[in-house]
């Protein structure tokens, strides 16, 4: 249970961590600005929906991305176990040794 | 063969998707397996895809919160997470990086750095590839020694051990981090993650690479809890920087999840391959790992003294990280089914050995 609010409260904190400028990657650096605009006159369904949305605000662009990211993540990571625990391997425990 | 490109709903550029899923395997391969963002190998690999720069590294550090946090999924089943541990040490990075990207800023504002920050990148980069060659070098003459004296080898036995100076420190409060079996001053994993967290800001990287050799040296974490818990770092952080390079407009999402794919299989395989691999044979690849960035600078910097081949040694770079990818991603891939087959071996072994 500790373990759980331990998690919980990992999240939460990310939530309240607002600091601008947390950009990782290498060489990443400050973003110059730019306006981009997506071009939707080739595209249909969901990805102009998804393109429309990008180009009318980008807070709920960033929203969906943000909330879709981890949801995604959990879901592939849950398939890809499911696939793993086939193989007939232990995947809870694992010697600890460092040589 | 027009079925496997995709167009691109926001960049609005047809990209090889199965260059996509092949590049997040191998990725997502050795950030599961070192508990890295890999940002440095990701950017080129979008690059030579076609990818435009402005969107690759929003993508990149989308599709690396999602990867970490499968690889998270699975390394905290294997109990190689110390979330206390994590939890503090984010704080510490995030407020570290936040000095140290607003120094460099201070610091442009002056002057041209980014040749100094590169080249400090490099020296950063031999200090870790001589600690971890060091370390290994230490452990094997003390094998040998152990070898001679009683015959027998400590398992668990390590080369450098700075962390036990530092772990001398008292300074209240105390922490007991259960998972990774350390208990010393809380100031020191908040200023081991600040200082790491101020690197990375300045030098303009994820952390990984400076991160997790930090657990393991200074704070004294097991190799596989470094790896685990730094992953979880990642992911949180990770999320975070996705979400302000998308305000930005620069994240192409698709592409993000068709990376996911591959990562989500290439995650599992490295964080596996972890069960597999020693302590020591992770901190070897991962000195590798850590020439291998070295020298990809080494050629970012060349054009500088000979600009007439800038296109050249751009190539050079770019081939040459792919080229460590593959080799690397393969590498712990072939140990993981290695270690796989041979324990379902064991296992139909056992299970006959009963049943006769």
């Amino acid at each position: 249970m500790s373990r759980i609010w331990t998690k919980l409260g990992g999240w939460v904190f990310f939530v309240l961590v607002v600091m601008p400028e947390l950009a990782l990657a290498a060489g990443g650096g400050p973003v110059a600005p730019m306006v981009i605009v997506a071009d939707t006159r080739n595209l249909t369904g969901l990805m102009k929906w998804w393109a429309d949305l990008y180009n009318h605000s980008y807070v709920w662009f960033t929203v969906l991305t943000v909330v879709l990211i981890p949801v995604i993540g959990v879901i592939m990571g849950t398939l890809a176990d499911i696939v793993m625990t086939h193989i007939g391997i232990d995947l809870k425990s694992r010697e600890l040794a460092e040589h | 063969m027009e079925w496997l490109y995709i167009l691109m709903p926001i960049a609005g550029v047809k990209i090889f998707w199965p260059g996509l899923i092949v590049l997040g395997i191998g990725v997502g391969i050795i950030g599961g397996f070192f508990g890295m963002g890999g940002a440095w190998m990701v950017t080129p690999g979008l690059n030579i895809l076609g990818f435009p720069m402005a969107f690759a590294i929003g993508t990149d550090i989308a599709h690396m919160a999602g990867k970490s946090l499968i690889s998270t999924m699975r390394h905290g089943k294997f109990g190689n997470v110390d979330y206390k541990l994590g939890l503090i040490m984010l704080v510490g990075t995030v407020i570290g990086f936040e000095v140290g990207a607003q120094m460099i800023m201070w610091l442009e504002r002056m002057g041209s750095v980014e040749k100094v920050v590169r080249y400090m990148y490099l020296v950063l980069l031999a200090l870790i590839a001589w600690m971890v060659f060091a370390d290994v070098a230490k452990k094997k003459r003390k094998d040998r020694e152990a070898l001679a004296t009683t015959g027998e080898v400590d398992k668990l036995s390590t080369g450098l051990e700075w962390h036990k100076t530092f772990h001398k420190i008292k300074i209240p409060p105390m922490v007991h981090l259960e998972t990774a079996g350390i208990y010393c001053s809380a100031w020191l994993p908040i200023i081991v993650s600040f200082a790491t967290g101020w690197l990375a800001g300045i030098l303009g990287i994820g952390g990984g690479l400076i991160r997790m050799p930090s657990l393991i040296y200074i704070l004294g974490c097991p190799t596989h809890i470094a790896v685990g818990t730094d992953l979880f770092e990642v992911a949180i952080s990770g999320l975070y920087g996705a979400a302000t390079y998308t305000f930005k407009g620069r994240t192409e999402l698709v592409a993000a999840i068709i990376m996911l794919v591959g990562a989500s299989v290439g995650a599992q395989v490295g964080t596996v391959a972890t069960k597999y691999i020693k302590g020591y044979g992770i901190r070897i690849a991962f000195g590798c790992a850590v020439i291998g960035c070295a020298i990809s600078i080494v050629l970012k910097l060349a054009p500088s003294f000979l600009p007439q081949y800038k296109v050249a040694f751009d190539n050079a770079a770019t081939f040459f990280v792919l080229a460590v990818v593959a080799a690397l991603s393969t590498y712990i891939a072939v140990k993981m089914v290695q270690g796989a087959k041979a324990e379902v071996a064991g296992k139909k072994k056992a299970a006959m050995a009963r049943a006769a």
